[in-house]
């Protein structure tokens, strides 16, 4: 072997995003090459890095050297970074997202983010419990066993402010207290994972990323409450993470860092993982017990809260995952040090899964305070596809849509509540002027309707009759009378539903009939879509003079509806035409518009 | 030696046997005994609710209600390959839609049908959680992103 060669470590981001862009053969082509080079390289996995747009990405590292990022990876690209960056020492400017001596954190997606519950993903093996430890870990378990009591760490969550992040932002020392000093010996802890918020992957990618941090905070939640059982109810269509939490698990027990005798000293705790089966409203505490509890999951009326009695009757803490990813951090660093971020009201950070019509999608972490504008432009880099910036969804099924006028907004609880919206869990999708208002609306009361439980008659009935309205305005059947009784409808099954999934069901329809009414009203007097979404309300044609007759458009159109000689300008009968788009996708000169 | 289907079916009886036995009279155990019985046979055949009721002194119609609330659980055999389409809220601003109508052409079903030679099941999700490579259909477990309606055929071929 050459001698001056130096060592590398190339290591790869294998969150669900990167497995789902390539990263195993991203991985697989580094060892191979590095193989078939005699190369000195080690590979290695992380979990999130948190710029998705870019998957795959690497960080190379030369010993003794400052690391290089890599984004948008395959491995043909793999044996170019090999040739000239591992064997040749220059790494390749064309796939680089931060050069050696540029700090990622300044790159213009970081800059605005402070990254607390992020803070160790992307950094860390999720599944090498030593570097989680290496990096501080499993330190705030430790000193709180060490001398701090119950009360003293209730306390301090109570100072820092941390509200819960599961959507509905009640105050996490305050649920402690009550569970503290709720009556009974046997309490439990239970990590709510369920996250089933469509567009939303916050959860999932800490899970993925940084499993051991919900641990910690879990059994230092559970010695603040006085459980000796923690359970994670984490859904079932995230193998990925399910997988990560079942090693760490047995990692942290094989440390005694969980089970009997925590640390040698008289705390005990032990974790479960229970998989969730596929129901959007176990997500709702007391749904998630009954399925606990091996029952449907319907939810039941509070009081009593779970708190003072929860599963199998006994008192019950239920916290989110990134809640309780938070309690690591508050207890090392101290609960001013927390309370200093954010507003008066929220404090601390959000984590937002930004996604949809934006540039530079991925998970972001700001403080709280921080506007919809920022997020969406400054570390979003705005539109994705040259259309502008029409509105953000926030808060999915629950949620509402603001419009861009409305991107001034802070992210805090009281602000987007004020505007309509909520802050929910963190789903945060953006939408271009060709999305319609009305087809989004339709989109989640569908969804909110499917997985309504069924118990309460207003949000079983009074959805299903608000989405076949919406289903009629979208296929060009609408009345102007809709629009009140959409409205009437939305505020009856907001007071007669039981629990938050009826409550709030109304809410994307109540914010797009505030902002975006005149699209509504075009559906129903115009009998046009805007955005040229519903099927029924626009029609595709062909501009005889962009058409050059290549035929692209005639191979794929299913119906057989486009006709022409080759060379000459193509025909399309609307009547034939069934909108599936094909023909628009296959024409490489933009012939095909919707009008 | 060969694995004949009867023989196949034999060691599935086995394990779920044994699934029953390790969470028999449990609380709470419903659930799981759903999910693991749905990995042993594809789906829940009556039989394996039936037995699970008796093994837990539950009736059978509370396993059937619980097993239709939740939406993982399957009451038919599935296609030897499962294919989901994501409807969640990227993909569905992203095209979801097409890509749902490209495959129901391509493989002649609706949602939750399989088809006829038994290759392949559809189904719909909301979310899988890869939302920067909207729209995504998954096969089995393996994640394809960045669709067009036109890329569907080319993907079914490679499970054929
Ligand atoms: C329909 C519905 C779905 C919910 N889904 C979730 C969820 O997926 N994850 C979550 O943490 N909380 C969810 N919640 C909120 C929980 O009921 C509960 O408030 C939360 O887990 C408490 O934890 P926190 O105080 O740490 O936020 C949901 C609530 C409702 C009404
Ligand atoms: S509001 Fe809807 S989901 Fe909630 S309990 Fe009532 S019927 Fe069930
Ligand atoms: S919306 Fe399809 S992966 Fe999230």
């Amino acid at each position: 072997m050459k001698t001056g060669r130096r060592r590398f470590t190339v290591t790869i981001g294998l969150g669900s995003c990167g497995v789902a862009a390539g990263a195993e053969g991203v991985a697989e082509a580094f060892r191979a090459e590095a193989r078939g080079r005699g190369l000195a390289v080690a590979v290695k996995g992380t979990g999130c890095i948190g710029i998705c747009h870019r998957e795959v990405l690497a960080e190379v590292s030369a010993e003794g050297g400052r690391p290089v990022l890599y984004g948008d990876l395959t491995p043909a690209r793999v044996r170019r970074i090999a040739e000239e960056h591992l064997a040749g020492g220059v790494p390749v400017g064309e796939w680089l997202l931060a050069g050696e001596g540029e700090d990622i954190s300044s790159l213009p997606y970081f800059a605005k983010q402070r990254r607390i519950v992020l803070g160790k993903c992307g950094l860390i093996d999720p599944e090498e419990i030593g570097d989680y430890i290496g990096r501080g870990g499993y330190a705030a378990l430790s000193s709180v066993l060490d001398g701090a009591s119950p009360d003293d760490v209730i306390r301090a969550v109570t100072e820092s402010g941390l509200r819960g992040r599961g959507g509905a932002g009640f105050p996490t020392g305050r649920k402690w207290r009550i569970a503290r000093d709720a009556p009974g010996g046997e309490k439990y802890l239970i990590c709510n994972a369920d996250e089933g918020d469509p567009g939303a992957f916050m959860d999932r990618s800490v899970l993925e990323s940084d499993p051991h941090a919900v641990l910690e905070g879990m059994a230092i939640a559970g010695y603040a409450v006085g459980a000796s059982r923690g359970i994670i109810y984490v859904r079932a269509e995230y193998p990925l993470a399910v997988k990560r939490l079942g090693i760490a698990v047995r990692q942290a027990a094989a440390r005694r860092l969980l089970g009997r005798r925590i640390m040698g000293g008289r705390f005990d705790f032990s974790v479960s993982i229970m998989h969730g089966a596929g129901a959007f409203v176990c997500g709702e505490e007391t749904a998630l017990i009954k399925s606990i509890q091996g029952e449907r999951g319907m939810p039941r009326l509070r009081p009593p809260f779970p708190p003072s009695r929860g599963l199998w009757g006994r008192p019950t803490c239920i916290n989110n995952v990134e809640t309780l990813a938070s309690v690591p951090w508050i207890v090392s660093r101290g609960a001013a040090a927390y309370a200093s971020i954010g507003t008066p009201g929220s404090r601390g950070t959000k984590v937002f899964a930004l996604a949809g019509k934006i540039a530079r999608g991925g998970l972001v972490e700001v403080p709280m305070g921080t506007t919809l504008g920022e997020i969406i432009f400054d570390i979003g880099g705005g539109s994705a596809t040259g259309l502008p910036v029409k509105a953000a969804q926030i808060g999915g099924p629950s949620g509402g849509c603001l419009p861009a006028a409305l991107f001034d907004t802070p992210v805090d609880y009281e602000s987007l509540q004020k505007s309509g919206a909520i802050m929910g869990s963190g789903g945060l999708i953006v939408l271009d002027d060709s999305s319609c208002m009305v087809d989004i609306a339709r989109y989640f009361l569908a969804f909110t309707q499917a997985e309504s439980c069924g118990k309460c008659t207003f949000c079983r009935i009074g959805t299903k009759r608000m989405l076949e309205i919406l289903e009629r305005i979208t296929a060009g059947k609408g009345r102007m009378e809709d629009l009140d009784l959409l409205e009437e409808l939305a505020g009856k099954i907001k007071i007669a539903s039981l629990c938050g999934l009826g409550q709030t069901a109304p809410n994307p329809v109540l914010t797009t009939l505030r902002f975006f009414r005149g699209e509504y009203e075009a559906h129903i007097r115009d009998r046009r879509c805007p955005a040229r979404k519903c099927k029924a309300l626009f029609a595709y044609s062909i501009s005889p003079g962009a058409c050059v007759g290549c035929g692209a458009c005639v191979r794929v159109c299913p119906t057989k509806a486009i006709t022409g000689e080759p060379k000459k300008p193509h025909r399309l009968d609307p009547l034939q035409c069934t909108r599936c788009g094909l023909c628009v996708e296959a024409c490489r000169f933009g012939a095909i518009t919707a009008g | 030696m060969k694995k004949t289907p009867s023989r196949r079916a034999a060691a599935a009886d086995r394990r779920f046997r044994a699934l029953l036995s390790s969470l028999r009279g449990q609380k709470g155990a419903l659930i799981p005994l759903l999910q693991g019985a749905q990995e042993i046979y594809g789906y829940l055949p009556v039989g394996a609710m039936r037995r699970i009721a008796r093994a837990l002194r539950l009736s059978p119609s509370e396993v059937f209600g619980v097993a239709t609330f939740y939406g993982q659980f399957r009451l038919k055999p599935v296609g030897r390959n499962i294919v989901t389409v994501c409807h969640g809220t990227a993909c569905h601003v992203a095209g979801a839609e097409r890509i749902s109508e490209a495959l129901g052409r391509a493989l002649g079903v609706s949602p939750g049908e399989t088809t006829g030679d038994g290759a392949f099941t559809l189904r719909e999700a909301a979310c899988l959680g890869c939302c920067s490579l909207s729209p995504v259909v998954m096969v089995n477990a393996t994640v394809h992103g960045k669709l067009t309606a036109a890329s569907v055929p080319g993907i079914l071929k490679r499970y054929r």
